[in-house]
């Protein structure tokens, strides 16, 4: 059910050249080639038409004092890919500001007792100080090792999230790692995800992966029935749930789940990935690299997917299901029927709510694309999109869901996105925290497209109706029509409609 | 199915369905490996053992959720108290989205700063390049009155020299040369928030004041707030009441309006903090009065350097310590306090009296930045409650000598235990062996609300998960009234809750407490 529209690509354009002039002309010359206007596409590849091309520089160091929105690498590994891990104990190594703000902040939820077999939700940190600094901490992480194995001993492994000092004193995690796991004949990994590394969250993601390899497969007798229908869901991190919502319709049309990467996962769930017949990723981004690796060196073939709104969830269980012949094609059609009135009563519901409202999205790794069909099947239309932290390949993919004329900034400023916004004023903003506050007192609408704003899940069927319904109590809430104060304008121009 | 369009069922619903209950136990016994739900219990419940408590205690390297930050976020914050400031935090960037999303996740505000994106290049070549664009693109693109530099540990490792490099991108022409861009150096390995804030307030201070001619202008009084998640109610509650007695003072360092902007369609990315002006006047008061002394230890021995008299106060909440406030103010100043605050006062003892019943021989523990714990200890102690376990992760053994003296003075205190430099996983064992009725702190304390059942009442920095308390005082007279209002509601909804089942508690679910 795509929508058939066009952006005003002479207006985006035009904001593009203003913001430019406002910056010193070394700075605007490097951000010109972060900013465009998506262009037409005429060439088709075998994933479908692509709609428009994105032509944008990315992957490319952040300009100082700007306000980028990005993280670090320490994020990406800690924060994105390691962190849910549940039956692991994380260390944030270094000092103590970086596991605390992360602390339990991206609503990967799990099952268990946490502070028993579970640690998700814990900070631990080696809390570094001026001597640890000064001497080297890999004393300190040995002892911190031998505590944890005290305080917690139904933890099944250990990482070690490096942060900036680490990489700059010279300790040596990986000795500490290699000697205390042999001790404690445990699991544990180091990650060298220093903060300083790489230019966002993205090289993080991609050290973590690599560690995965390197100090996980392989290293165990994985006892383990492999069936033909097993996958591997790859890059579904249980945001409120997401994973869940997803597990169900996998399950319903067939198949076995046998790990999931890595929101609710257990260590065992990651050691036995490579016998699975298939990975399905869902965020690309931050886990193609060991999905790539696994295709080498196991032949674990692998496909990307989406399960946000009802158009990208038919047309990607249609895929997964080819993948694996008849018998799974007739139970996924089974599956698509069964959901379809489920659908038509969410749109029925809320597209009359919802149509033609204008969307502007700024996100991470996969949602500046992957949630765009789930807005379109609300009747809503996508004016501008960018990502904090993509790799050209992502904007390649973007291709194939943006319409000709949005506006796509990458690694955007702060600057820049209050400008666009200002200029294009949509009805709804989705993105971070960082952006929620400044965006709603302008009086936009507002959705935290990181966290689904302590919502969700947004994925899988379960997932698009309460994502229907995120969407709609954010533009039709009666606050944005109460901003002005009657006595120094005309009456309000809200339009709030109250929940049915 | 679950779900449907009529009544849309998100996750706390959602995942209590059947369908969903039966796929997570399948998953759990298919897949993760778990261990038996025997070895699970039987490790849940050794953790509540005074056996475990001592494992926990005797710790010495590993920190399991600690009540604390790092430097430069206090530096942020400090930062965000003054007229048109950004912050610019020179290091990695990862850092600044950290501090910022941490901010606006307590205020449910804006939060601005910049990084200077350093990244491994500058990790071996140094980030004078990144200082030097850095500003030239902050002053251009954010039109700031002052640009207030920090450090993350990156920086601080690699031994970056913050004078210097500011004065190289003068030179450069980065920004003017009179532009203001005091500065701090505030590694992470070192203190905690509340010494950065320390480090910052100082270095705005020395740049404003330094070489400069001091002429005393009697009665004036500079007052140093400290790192506060309440200062949006607080600091216009203490103008409040300042106004009332007709004091000639100045806030140094005030965020209260930067993090309580209105939403009318206009985004300020500045609003309200002290003007450089006034910064650069306060150098002239009589005295400087910080509110918490254990985040202005050094910016008080400068104070004290440049020739003001100082006095410093641990959060004025409460009675006695917000009496011994405004009596240092009305001495300094020379200005009565009023009538209309007497009774204010009196107002705040009277509702003590009517509730003392519910609030004699309760037990507490509390939590936090170490002068907040000193003043809930003590308020505690006021109406007639024990604060067993009092604990602050960035406490001092200083800190620790001043709340046993604290302790000692009141006979609701000679049960008390100090608990300097420990986590929030200590906490979990002290409060399964030696349980209380409270526990005061922030968010974080939700999850030994959630494992030892001690009620939460959350009144410190960082909330995340409750609205808006943070727009409403703790200190002064006003301030009381409300913490007493909150531990009361605490303990009326707990009771009521426990009270209620119908036919078997319900004699006891009393219309009138």
């Amino acid at each position: 059910m795509s929508l058939d529209y066009e952006n005003d690509g002479a207006l985006h354009a035009k904001l593009i050249e203003e913001v430019l002039s406002q910056y010193p002309d070394k700075a605007a010359k490097r951000r010109k080639k972060h900013l465009s206007v998506a262009k037409s596409g005429d060439e088709a590849s075998e994933e479908g038409d692509v709609l428009s091309e994105c032509d944008v520089k990315s992957n490319i160091k952040s300009i100082p004092g700007v306000m980028t929105i990005r993280g670090c690498a320490y994020a990406g590994s800690k924060g994105v890919v390691w962190g849910p891990v549940k039956d692991m104990v994380h260390i944030s190594h270094g000092p103590v500001g970086c596991g605390q703000y992360s602390w339990s902040q991206r609503r990967n939820y799990y099952v268990g007792t946490t502070g028993i077999d579970t640690f998700g939700t814990m900070q631990c940190t080696s809390d570094f100080q001026e001597k640890d600094i000064v001497f080297g901490g890999d004393k300190k992480l040995e002892q911190i090792i031998d505590e944890i194995e005290e305080l917690f001993p139904l933890n099944n492994g250990i990482t070690v999230q490096s942060e900036c000092p680490i990489g700059l004193i010279g300790d040596d995690t990986e000795a500490v790692s290699r000697k205390k796991a042999k001790e404690h004949e445990k699991t544990i990994v180091p990650v060298r995800c220093e903060g300083f590394r790489g230019v966002s969250q993205s090289l993080g993601h991609h050290i973590a992966n690599d560690s995965i390899r390197d100090w996980v497969f392989e290293k165990k007798d994985v006892e383990f029935e492999a069936g033909p229908y097993d996958v591997n869901v790859i890059g579904d991190y249980n945001i409120g749930g997401d994973a869940w919502a997803s597990r169900i319709l996998l399950e319903e049309i067939g198949l076995r789940v046998v790990g999931n990467w890595s929101g609710d996962a257990t260590l065992a769930e990651i050691e036995r990935a490579p016998k699975a017949k298939l990975n399905l990723i869902h965020c690309y981004r931050s886990m193609n690299y060991i999905c790539r690796h696994m295709e080498e060196k196991y032949g674990v073939a692998w496909m990307e997917y989406n399960f946000f709104g009802p158009s990208q969830i038919e047309a990607s269980l249609r895929k997964i299901a080819k993948h694996f012949g008849p018998e799974i094609q007739e139970k996924t059609e089974k599956v698509i029927t069964k959901y379809r009135p489920l659908v038509d009563a969410v749109i029925a519901k809320y597209r009359p709510r919802l149509e033609g409202n204008t969307v502007m999205l700024y996100v991470g790794g996969l949602r500046p694309r992957h949630v765009i069909t789930a807005y379109e099947d609300l009747g809503m239309v996508i004016v501008g999109t960018g990502y904090e932290f993509a790799h050209n390949d992502d904007y390649q993919r973007t291709g194939h869901y943006v319409k000709n004329g949005t506006l796509i900034y990458d690694d955007v400023t702060g600057y820049e996105l209050e400008k666009f916004i200002e200029g294009v004023r949509p009805n709804l903003v989705g993105s971070g925290i960082k952006e929620k506050y400044p965006v709603q007192k302008m009086g936009i609408p507002f959705r935290q497209m990181h966290s689904w704003d302590y919502s969700g899940p947004y994925h899988g069927y379960d997932g698009f109706a309460i994502f229907a319904r995120d969407v709609d109590l954010a533009i039709n809430n009666p606050v944005w029509g109460l901003y002005q104060a009657p006595w120094k304008t005309s009456p309000s121009r809200g339009r709030a409609m109250a929940a049915e | 199915m679950p779900q449907s369009a009529e009544k849309v069922l998100d996750h706390a619903p959602l995942f209590r369905e059947p369908e969903y209950r039966e796929m997570l136990a399948e998953k759990k016994l298919n897949f993760e490996c778990p261990h038996t739900d025997q070895i699970v219990t039987d490790q849940r419940e050794f953790t509540k053992t005074w056996q475990y408590r001592e494992k926990n205690l005797a710790r010495e390297a590993l920190v399991v959720n600690p009540a604390k930050a790092c430097q430069p976020l206090g530096a942020v914050f400090a930062a965000a108290g003054f007229e048109r400031t950004m912050s610019f935090v020179h290091g990695s960037q990862g850092c600044v989205a950290y501090y910022r999303s941490h901010l606006s996740r307590h205020f449910k505000e804006p939060a601005s700063a910049v990084s200077s994106s350093m990244t491994e290049d500058a990790a071996v070549f140094g980030g004078l390049k990144n200082m030097v664009d850095g500003l030239a693109n902050t002053y251009q693109l954010y039109d700031p009155k002052m640009i207030a530099v920090s450090t993350t540990c990156m920086a601080e490792v690699i031994g970056d020299d913050l004078h210097s490099f500011i004065e190289n991108a003068k030179d450069e022409n980065s920004v003017p040369r009179d532009f203001d861009v005091p500065f701090a150096h505030t590694p992470a390995f070192v203190g905690s928030h509340v010494d950065g804030y320390d480090g910052m307030v100082k270095g705005i201070l020395e740049h404003f004041w330094k070489g400069q001619e001091r002429t005393q202008a009697r009665g004036t009084i500079n007052i140093i707030p400290g790192f506060d998640g309440f200062c949006v109610g607080n600091n216009r509650e203490l103008k409040r009441l300042l106004d009332l007695m007709g004091v000639s003072y100045t806030f140094i360092q005030d965020a209260s309006d930067q993090f309580d902007t209105p939403s009318d369609g206009e985004y300020r990315m500045y609003d309200g903090g002290t003007k450089i002006e006034d910064v650069k006047q306060a150098l002239n008061a009589e005295a400087t009065l910080s509110l918490q002394y254990y985040n202005t230890r050094k910016t008080l021995e400068y104070c004290d350097q440049v020739g003001q008299a100082t006095a410093s106060f641990h959060y004025p909440l409460g009675v006695q310590a917000t009496d011994e406030f405004l009596m240092k103010v009305s001495a300094i100043s020379g200005k009565e306090i009023p009538e209309t605050i007497r009774l204010e006062r009196g107002r705040l003892i009277d509702a003590m009296a009517d509730s003392q019943s519910w609030l004699h021989g309760k037990k507490y523990a509390i939590y936090g930045d170490p002068d907040f714990v000193y003043a809930m200890a003590r308020f505690v102690m006021e109406t007639g409650g024990e604060p067993t376990h009092c604990l602050a992760t960035n406490g001092s053994s200083a800190w620790e000598a001043e709340m046993k003296e604290l302790l000692a003075s009141s006979p609701f205190g000679k049960d008390a235990q100090v608990w300097a430099g420990k986590d929030l996983w200590a906490m979990r064992s002290l409060l399964f062996t030696e349980p209380v009725d409270l526990l005061i702190g922030n968010s974080y304390g939700k999850y030994l609300e959630r494992d030892t059942g001690t009620p939460l009442i959350r009144l410190m920095f960082p909330i995340f998960d409750r609205h808006h308390h943070h727009r409403f005082p703790l200190m002064g007279y006003q301030g009381g009234l409300r913490v007493l209002t909150t531990i009361l509601d605490k303990i009326f909804d707990k009771l009521d809750r426990e009270t209620s089942e119908t036919g078997v508690t319900d004699y006891s679910y009393d219309l009138t407490r």
